[in-house]
């Protein structure tokens, strides 16, 4: 059975069509990074599948369940961490986990267990009783990424995990994933507009554009493909213009408030 | 046993298993989100008094300078022991419309779509929050309690009365935060809300009988006052804090207040998702 599986799926906003055909599927315990710039359709099609949005046509299912008959049954089976910073600012780290294992429906005489699990496998134990806003851009994403491990998610859905973030921190979110894959299987669905993290951190890749699949397949599988030798240039070559700077006035307001939570 | 009928068995059986299951995550999430709000309390205790200095202004500025005024009381002795559950209304009122400006925050920094990606029901979702300000209204009110009874103004120190009060404005604070739910899905951004914010809480306010009674309305206003739900919370509050009643039964009020948060809950649970658009 298919992790996530994605059959032509279209999400249409009025007349702006955000996501325009897209299929995909995804193994149990890979690593699968949906590349494209702000505005290509990731996080609508992330959306989709963590049921927040209905999709105009097409199919979607997660862990075996369809995303708009067994919206629930989804929800039970994933983790998801959005793009923006979720954990609550006015709460304590331990706080958040508490917080997040209740509303995940982790039985209470589990949950000190897990969120100890938690703590450990995201190294969150020294600053367990700092405020959410007192935390670090990397202290705030390993948290987040905690509490959504709680539920001992089968999919754990990122949205943009290391924007924002500096270089150490980055390479520190990276390490605590790649052990939780490793020791979990957990099946990860990740998007992001960083082609060089994408290469190093992601088994396969979806290439995004303008709501589009411009091309999928490893990393090595692309480059070979299209004869270069970076995804950058993969990119070029699939969709015929750089990775530029796209999105919005929202998506760049949004961005920027980010940049700033994460110091 | 045939096979379908079988399945038919189990089927009935699974249905009740799986209603009892999504009631209790109903109570989930109010837990889990009343939880929440008692600990952000706990970390901020200037927020509760800031938020008191407000119906302590009507209380003590607007209520001492009508004092003596037996028609704005009802022909109750104190006008400020008959302002003083108008008041507790009033800045329930408050928190509970202002809630939708911390749902379109949460948009913004991400914590509603968390929310709705946990297998919470949408509507365990917007009775959480509707806990949340409850929770903030009711401690609230329990300064206004205690200066009350500090500052002895004259009210009926019944504990089931009391009680029966509070449960009053928890059912009226949880319909409003919700009503407020459903037009932050509606609004994009945080100063759009402020605007429409006022523009619904200034007229139920005073379209109420939170500050004089509804007798020395003019026809049209009491009509408007009629079918305003934070009358009949008032009402019943009075009813109950200060032994007045001024027509009406006290099972009334607590029938429209559940009515008014379940309509609205109903409804804010169908509507909340939208605000992530």
């Amino acid at each position: 059975m298919t992790a996530v599986l994605v059959d032509d799926l279209v999400v249409r906003f009025d007349e702006i069509e955000a996501v325009r055909g897209v299929s995909f599927a995804v193994a149990p315990g890979e690593v699968f990074g949906l590349l494209g710039p702000n505005g290509a359709g990731k996080t609508t099609t992330i959306r989709v599948l963590t049921t927040l949005l209905p999709p105009t046509s097409g199919r979607a299912l997660v862990a075996g369940h369809d995303v708009v008959r067994d919206g629930l049954a989804v929800r039970r089976e994933i983790g998801y961490v959005p793009q923006a910073i979720s954990v609550d600012g006015a709460l304590t780290a331990a706080e958040n986990l508490e917080f997040y294992g209740r509303v995940t429906g982790v039985p209470k005489h589990e949950r000190r267990e897990r969120i100890e699990q938690a703590v450990e496998a995201m190294e969150l134990g020294s600053f367990l009783g700092r405020l959410g806003r007192t935390l670090s851009g990397g202290m705030l994403r390993r948290l987040e990424i905690a509490t959504a491990l709680l539920n001992r998610p089968r999919v754990l859905f990122l949205d943009e995990p290391t924007v924002g973030l500096d270089p150490t921190a980055r390479r520190l979110v990276w390490e605590r994933l790649e052990v939780l894959r490793e020791e979990a299987g957990t099946t990860l669905l990740v998007t992001t507009h960083q082609m060089d993290e994408a290469e190093r951190q992601c088994q396969r890749i979806a290439i995004m554009d303008f709501g589009s699949l411009a091309a999928q397949g490893t990393p090595d599988e692309l480059c070979n493909e299209y004869g270069v030798a970076s995804l950058d240039d993969v990119f070029t070559a699939a969709t015929g213009h750089g990775i530029g700077e796209g999105g919005n006035l929202r998506d760049v307001r949004a961005g920027r408030r980010l940049s700033r939570r994460l110091g | 046993m045939s096979a379908p009928a079988a399945d038919f068995r189990a089927g009935s059986v699974e249905l009740p298993r799986r209603a009892l299951e999504q009631f209790a995550r109903l109570g989930d999430g109010a837990r889990a989100m009343g939880w929440a709000e008692v600990r952000k309390l706990r970390h901020d205790h200037l927020d509760i008094l800031t938020r008191s200095v407000q119906p302590l202004l009507w209380l003590f500025i607007f209520g001492t300078a009508l004092r003596r005024n037996r028609a704005l009381a009802g022909g109750f002795g104190d006008y400020r022991a008959y302002l003083a559950p108008g008041v507790m209304a009033q800045a329930a009122l408050f928190i509970a419309i202002f809630f939708g400006l911390a749902v379109i925050w949460e948009r913004d920094v991400g914590q509603l779509q968390r929310l709705l990606a946990t297998p919470l029901p949408r509507l365990g979702i917007v009775l959480g929050k509707a806990t949340g300000a409850g929770i903030r209204a009711l401690t609230q009110a329990c300064v206004l309690l205690v200066v009350l009874a500090v500052t002895g103004i004259s009210i009926r120190w019944n504990a089931l009365d009391i009680a029966g009060a509070l449960v009053l404005l928890l059912l009226g604070t949880g319909g409003f935060a919700c009503l407020s739910m459903i037009l932050a899905s509606l609004v994009r951004t945080r100063e759009r809300f402020m605007g429409i914010g006022q523009l619904v809480m200034m007229p139920l306010f005073f379209a109420s009988s939170a500050l004089y009674p509804l007798s020395i309305m003019p026809r049209w206003l009491r009509i408007v006052a009629r079918v305003n739900p934070l009358t009949y919370e008032v009402h019943g509050m009075r009813q109950l804090m200060l032994g007045i009643s001024q027509g009406g039964t006290l099972w009334i009020d607590f029938a429209v207040g559940a009515f008014f948060l379940s309509l609205t809950a109903g409804i804010a649970a169908k509507a909340y998702p939208r605000a992530i658009l």
